[in-house]
């Protein structure tokens, strides 16, 4: 689905070796692609309109105290359900808490939860992936067969049963969400790493007898950073969907801890009495999880013009 | 295609014994004794009697490969246990309550396809002018929303505010149909919301890729009318990708309907799900979960075979 806008009719230089591997069929071995300045903001508008976006969001869940000075969590019953004023800007919610102060503090949630469980999840996934494709034979068939079988759970009813049973808390989602991760990661650092294990370069730091560990963490990790990075901001969009949904379950963090899956759940019960603290963690949800979407597909066309725009 | 088929269906097999192992052992590996978890985690709350009493009843007392043969001996028999609260037999209720998810996820799927590929087809048509980026704008923002936020909403518009739906609530359609089908509204289309924007940007971006295509260039330069080219030359081969897209979604639709239960008081399988989370009803929420990643199994094997049965050079290869 290239625009007409996006040059992807002129092919990018690609060094010989990775012309090789995207010849012989195996999955792309992207890399980054030197680009002109003003090609850049076609050829990555959505990394330039969603990276600011994730940036904002990131800086203003780490000042979040400074941002809204009121406490996210104080109980005003006679500011309840109002709507926006100088005290509150963006209006209080059924049991007059500061929404303002609870959407940033909330974010500091999604983000927290979204962002650790897919580094978790990328570490374990490359660890995992790149360890199947370099040693092959059994052990790759055992790691890529328990990794399908994670993939045959629906996400959110494995994540209410772990929830459940080992209790919510904000490391037990983190943890529950990284796990269902991990398969996508083995198998994008798995397929990557076949796809170059065979190139000369590799082949000269194993004949110059460098260890297995030395050739992977040298030779083939630097050259599929990129993938790992796209699966990153795709996986972080889904991770934030799946946190709001445990927490609209109430399986996320306990209350009084404000996150935004919660907030819609209580909100929602009291939206006849006012809509407002009901839209607001909505939106934030949506915005953040487009945020990362963007991105992630942004960072694909930036980064691999071989790979086109699909989904 | 016999090969395929048969091949397909053995490694579905395996899937689900690798899910069914996965899910046995999943409460032995959590930290902690099984029996303790299920009564709350906590030794100081579950008597002593009432440890030994739901080692008795779940047999955990026994060796941990003769626990997993017997367990895996009666799910294949269709037992899945009896409730820890009531008693009732779980593979019984979700049998009564599988009809009922099955009523949001059938038409869901049929609302997201029938919409989405014409409105995917519309937009890759009108390429350029405004109708195209708008209709990507949406799908962009439609698949970006939670299902729960998505529903809330629609509660909020059509229910409190225009209050032409119910909010929530569920008839059996034996008993009232029209009232069945007021009450099916609102979680059918939150439910099929974001599976219909994706099914809608595949089949653009799909249907651009074939429109690009020598034959398609040929057909015109026979002179087809436009239409056809487009219906019977392009259409046709785009909608290859949709059909796995479209398997992909039916199966997070299973998902999507744990929460669309929730918001709507569905009585459908995942509903009681959410029951028992309360009182760790440990042999309901497991029977759920493996009927849950049956389906999703099941889903993605038939998706396959489709795609199998449309896909001459995989039928034939």
């Amino acid at each position: 689905m290239a625009d007409a806008t996006t040059p992807g009719a002129t092919p990018p230089p690609t060094a010989a070796p990775l012309t090789r591997a995207a010849a012989s069929g195996s999955p792309a071995v992207p890399e980054l692609v030197p680009t002109r300045p003003r090609r850049l903001w076609t050829r990555s508008r959505q990394v330039l309109l969603a990276g600011p976006i994730v940036g904002l969001l990131v800086v203003a869940a780490a000042l979040a105290p400074f941002l809204s000075r009121a406490d996210p969590n104080a109980l005003n019953p006679r500011a309840k359900a109002q709507p926006p004023t100088f005290a509150h800007l963006l209006g209080t919610d059924e049991f007059g808490r500061d929404l303002l102060s609870r959407l940033l503090h909330g974010a500091r949630i999604t983000l927290i939860v979204g962002l650790s469980s897919v580094a978790v999840a990328a570490a374990a996934g490359t660890l995992l992936g790149s360890a199947a494709a370099y040693a092959r034979g059994p052990v790759e068939t055992g790691i890529m067969r328990v990794m399908d079988g994670l993939l045959c759970f629906p996400p959110i009813l494995l994540g209410i049963f772990v929830v459940t049973f080992l209790g919510p808390s904000l490391r037990n989602l983190i943890l529950v969400i990284a796990v269902l991760y991990v398969p996508r990661f083995t198998r994008v650092v798995h397929a990557s790493t076949l796809a170059i294990r065979e190139l000369e370069y590799v082949e000269s730091a194993r004949a110059l007898g460098a260890s297995a560990v030395r050739v992977v963490a040298g030779a083939i990790l630097p050259n599929i950073v990129a993938p790992i990075l796209v699966q990153a901001s795709l996986a972080a969009g889904h991770a934030i969907l799946l946190e709001s949904g445990l927490s609209f379950l109430g399986l996320g963090p306990p209350p009084p801890t404000p996150s935004w899956g919660r907030m819609v759940e209580q909100s929602g019960r009291f939206m006849q009495l006012s809509v407002l603290p009901l839209l607001w963690p909505s939106a934030a949800i949506s915005f953040t999880v487009l945020a990362f979407n963007l991105l992630g597909d942004g960072l694909r066309d930036l980064l691999d013009p071989r790979l086109r725009r699909g989904t | 295609m016999w090969t395929y088929l048969l091949r397909r269906l053995g490694l579905a097999l395996v899937l689900l014994w690798v899910v069914a192992t996965v899910l046995f052992f999943s409460i032995h590996l959590l930290p902690g004794d099984p029996a303790l978890l299920i009564l709350g985690g906590d030794a100081a709350q579950a008597s002593p009697e009432q440890i030994l009493r739901v080692r008795a009843r779940l047999g955990l007392d026994r060796p941990l490969l003769v626990q997993y043969g017997a367990w895996l001996g009666r799910v294949l028999r269709g037992d899945l246990g009896t409730s820890l609260i009531d008693e009732r037999s779980v593979a019984g209720d979700l049998a009564n309550r599988l009809p009922r998810t099955l009523q949001l996820v059938v038409p869901a799927t049929l609302l997201a396809v029938g919409l989405g590929v014409p409105l995917g087809m519309f937009a890759a048509r009108r390429r350029g002018r405004l109708a195209d980026p708008a209709a990507s704008a949406v799908a962009l923002a439609g698949f970006s929303m939670p299902v729960f936020v998505v529903g809330m909403l629609l509660v909020f518009v059509f229910s409190l505010r225009l209050r032409w739906l119910p909010p929530t609530g569920y008839v059996p359609p034996a008993e009232d149909l029209a009232a069945f089908l007021r009450h099916l509204a609102l979680p059918v289309i939150a439910l099929a919301a974001a599976p219909l924007a994706t099914v809608m940007r595949m089949t653009r971006s799909s249907f651009l890729e074939e429109a690009s295509r020598d034959f398609v260039r040929t057909a015109r330069a026979k002179g087809l009318e436009e239409r056809i080219v487009a219906w019977r030359h392009v259409l046709r081969n785009a909608l290859l990708p949709v059909t796995s897209i479209v398997g992909l979604q039916v199966g997070s639709m299973f998902a999507g309907a744990v929460l669309v239960e929730y918001i709507f008081s569905w009585p459908g399988i995942n509903a009681l799900l959410l029951n028992s989370l309360g009182t760790r009803d440990y042999p309901v929420i497991q029977g759920v979960v493996l009927l849950g990643s049956v389906l999703f199994v099941a889903v993605n094997l038939l998706t396959d075979l489709c795609y199998g049965l449309v896909n001459p050079r995989i039928r034939h290869g």
